[in-house]
């Protein structure tokens, strides 16, 4: 038990370091695709998180399976946000993001 | 039985896949309007007190872990009534025959997401339906694929999935404090833990990824685009159920089951309760768009449950539950009439309408209904809820968020009147001398939600003790 | 199974390298694979900790179906010319060259504070297979888990209708 408590803190920088990564990528490229890759990394980010929580409190499985329902989610929300992608790829022309102002504000 | 809640949409949705597809695509219309109905009939009845829902397994397969409350019930009732409505307006919308087919299953999957949402029993098969309603909201605000619907469906996505996010880390320092999912052994965790701080974090994101959710000020920047962007019976759904559902019923159920109501907590709600109302009153003066304006004042009244919400008494939560329900009814109302004058005007911008009273009578006499109702005014069902919000402020003594309240209600009746005046009202243009009245499937529910407005209004005093909620 | 200190950390921190490479790097398709070598890398930890369920789902959905996803997409969505490529590339280096500083300071900052973590932990768990967990206790996820998989079949249907006209 003692074990898993030391090892908490890395765990937790990790998901932290992860964090600022997912929303650097997302605030920080013009690319439509890119935003997605860092929606993903986000996600990754939580999973690591709620693996870490079920790790130091000994409650393994329920994390699993808390993991595995939220693998189908995020396999879901990325297919319809890529299908969005590529129906806004095919009328702007371009993957650019500093085109999506044609809606005001 | 409980459990037919979820269940049944998901069957119906099996059972109009087979092929026969020709039949398929002409009873879907009759099928999910049965099936809303049925939900609203279910839900009103239970509220009565007749029916007795108690959660019967059926067979050791379909025990699930759900559990219905006063609160879940007003959610059903609302949800069924909302997506009624909805598939009633989609007629004069979509076009017959697979597009219509595929709009109407959609509708059907978002109500058995809306469903989960209100039988949840843990926090993280909550957060499960949530993502159901969330994606199937993308799928519809990007449904006629032109240009604005897929970017304001892309700008709800990134939002939302910031939302995802932490809301799911929120639930991710909830379990390392509890090691559970479920809303009683969080909130005794809660309570007898050590980790004050790690709790405060853990709440406050949480909190902020539903405040994305709903809506409300500051995290407000997608609304307006999203709403403006989805087409006419999208802009219903979205108005009455995703926002609503997504943010403000968990919002309530979070803090009545699981937070409680601590001093930070209900000072939090207050604080953005309020400046949602100013700055949505506020900003719907500029608008020439109305259903821009519209979306603005959605989020002003949305502020007010969360007002309500933060007086952390009794009197308080059932105010703002009740105002959830008018909110949802006369939101409805006025997007219902927006859309008929869309679709027989063809146009949205308020400068270029104008008289249209005598051309579409029904329509403007439900709108100026609609209008005194979420104005505040006396003997419609609006002028109660906002009537009980503003006595729960004064009995917990927040003396200036109630005068603030009370201002911007005023406000409300201002921009309200504005927006009769120009599209019903005055002098009439040249180029609408063609217009008539919207089709019976736009009638229909409009005469519908006016006269649940005016009822409820009018009977409440004799409900009083009924409709009280805890 | 023993935990291994070094091991693990070793993973760590090629987790965060992963993660950073699928950032930095500047061809897309680059990226797409960066996330799947990062989806590896985190079933490699799961591993680690005894989850092999979960690691098994994380491994073939998300460092599969996902990169599929991802490299489906770009190719569907045409790359830029040879000239462009390179003016983005100059354009793209000054805004994301912090981003590896920034995060290793962070990292070396926050591993350097010696927090004291004494968790009072709840009890045991009474379950503790993975699959007995999701079969039993958790019913409405998995019923979740198939309305989900509906959402996304009919957002396939609408979405990519048109293309399957053309």
């Amino acid at each position: 038990m003692n074990a898993s408590l030391t090892l908490f803190w890395h765990l937790f920088v990790v998901v932290i370091m992860l964090v600022i990564m997912g929303f650097y990528c997302i605030f920080m490229t013009y690319n439509l695709i890119r935003t997605l890759i860092g929606v993903e990394l986000l996600i990754k980010a939580v999973t690591l998180l709620i693996i870490t929580a079920g790790y130091v409190t000994g409650h393994m499985a329920l994390a699993q399976a808390i993991v595995i329902t939220l693998i189908v989610v995020e396999v879901v929300f990325i297919v319809v946000a890529t299908g969005v992608v590529i129906g806004l790829r095919r009328h702007n022309g371009t993957l650019d993001t500093r085109k999506l102002r044609n809606l005001k504000g | 039985m409980l459990s037919f809640f979820i269940i049944l949409p998901l069957v119906a949705l099996i059972i109009l896949n087979l092929p026969f597809r020709a039949l398929m695509n002409r009873i879907v219309f009759v099928f999910a309007s049965m099936l809303a109905l049925l939900q609203t009939a279910i839900a009103s009845l239970a509220i009565a007190g007749i029916w007795d829902i108690r959660a019967i397994p059926v067979s050791p397969l379909l025990r699930f872990n759900i559990g219905v409350d006063n609160l879940s019930l007003l959610l059903l009732l609302c949800t069924g009534l909302v997506i009624f409505v909805t598939v009633l307006v989609s007629k004069s919308f979509i076009p017959q025959g697979e597009t219509r087919f595929n709009f109407i299953s959609m509708l059907i999957i978002a109500l058995c997401g809306a469903n989960g949402i209100a039988l949840a029993r843990d926090i993280f098969s909550l957060y499960v339906f949530i993502e159901v309603v969330s994606i199937s909201s993308f799928i519809l605000i990007a449904f006629n694929k032109d240009r604005d619907a897929f970017e304001g469906a892309f700008k709800y996505i990134i939002l939302s999935a910031i939302a995802t996010i932490f809301m799911l880390s929120g639930i991710g320092l909830l379990f390392l404090i509890s090691g559970n999912m479920s809303f009683e052994a969080i909130s005794v965790a809660m309570n007898t833990s050590r980790h004050a701080l790690l709790i405060l974090f853990a709440a406050g994101v949480f909190l902020c990824g539903l405040f994305i959710k709903g809506g409300l000020v500051p995290f407000h920047g997608w609304l307006a685009d999203a709403y403006t962007a989805a087409s006419a019976p999208v802009s219903v759904y979205l108005a009455g159920i995703a926002t609503k559902t997504l943010g403000i019923y968990t919002l309530i159920r979070i803090a009545v089951s699981v937070f409680g109501f601590d001093m930070p907590i209900s000072n939090v709600f207050l604080f953005i309760g309020i400046l949602s109302i100013v700055v949505g009153a506020i900003a719907t003066l500029t608008q020439t768009d109305f259903k821009r304006m519209l979306a603005y004042s959605s989020i002003s009244q949305i502020g007010y449950i969360v007002l309500g919400l933060g007086c952390a008494s009794p009197l308080g939560i059932a105010a703002a539950a009740f105002h959830f329900f008018n909110h949802a009814v006369f939101k409805s109302l006025l997007f219902v009439n927006s859309a008929a004058v869309e679709k027989q005007s063809g146009t949205r911008d308020m400068d270029k309408l104008g008289g249209l009273s005598q051309r579409m009578p029904v329509t403007g006499v439900t709108s100026v209904l609609a209008c005194l109702s979420a104005a505040g005014v006396p003997p419609l069902a609006g002028f109660w809820s906002k009537l009980l919000i503003i006595i729960a402020l004064w009995n917990t003594a927040h003396y200036n968020y109630a005068a603030i309240a009370v201002l911007a209600s005023l406000l409300t009746l201002a921009y309200m009147l504005l927006f009769q005046r120009k599209v019903f009202f005055g002098r009439e243009s040249g180029h609408l001398a063609s217009v008539k009245e919207g089709g019976w499937e736009l009638v229909v529910p409009a005469i519908i939600l006016a006269a649940i407005t005016v009822g409820v209004g009018v009977f409440f005093p004799f409900n009083l003790c009924r409709l009280i909620i805890r | 199974m023993q935990i291994n200190h070094t091991l693990n950390s070793i993973i760590l921190i090629a987790l965060v390298a992963s993660g950073l490479w699928t950032i930095m790097t500047r061809s897309l398709i680059r990226s797409a694979i960066g996330l799947a070598l990062t989806s590896a890398v985190l079933t490699m930890l799961m591993f680690s900790f005894d989850s092999w369920l979960a690691g098994v789902f994380e491994l073939s959905v998300c460092a599969g179906l996902i990169s599929v996803v991802f490299i489906s997409t770009i190719s569907l969505t045409q790359p830029l010319t040879k000239a462009e490529v390179i003016k983005h590339m100059k354009d793209r280096l000054e805004r994301f060259m912090y981003l590896p500083f920034l995060i290793i300071i962070v990292g070396v900052g926050l591993s350097l504070l010696k927090v004291n973590f004494n968790f009072q932990l709840p009890s045991p768990e009474i379950e503790t297979d993975a699959r007995k967990v999701l079969w039993n206790l958790r019913e409405l996820d998995l019923l979740a888990q198939v309305v989900i998989i509906m959402t996304g079949i009919f957002g396939v249907l609408i979405l990519f209708r048109e293309m399957r006209r053309k």
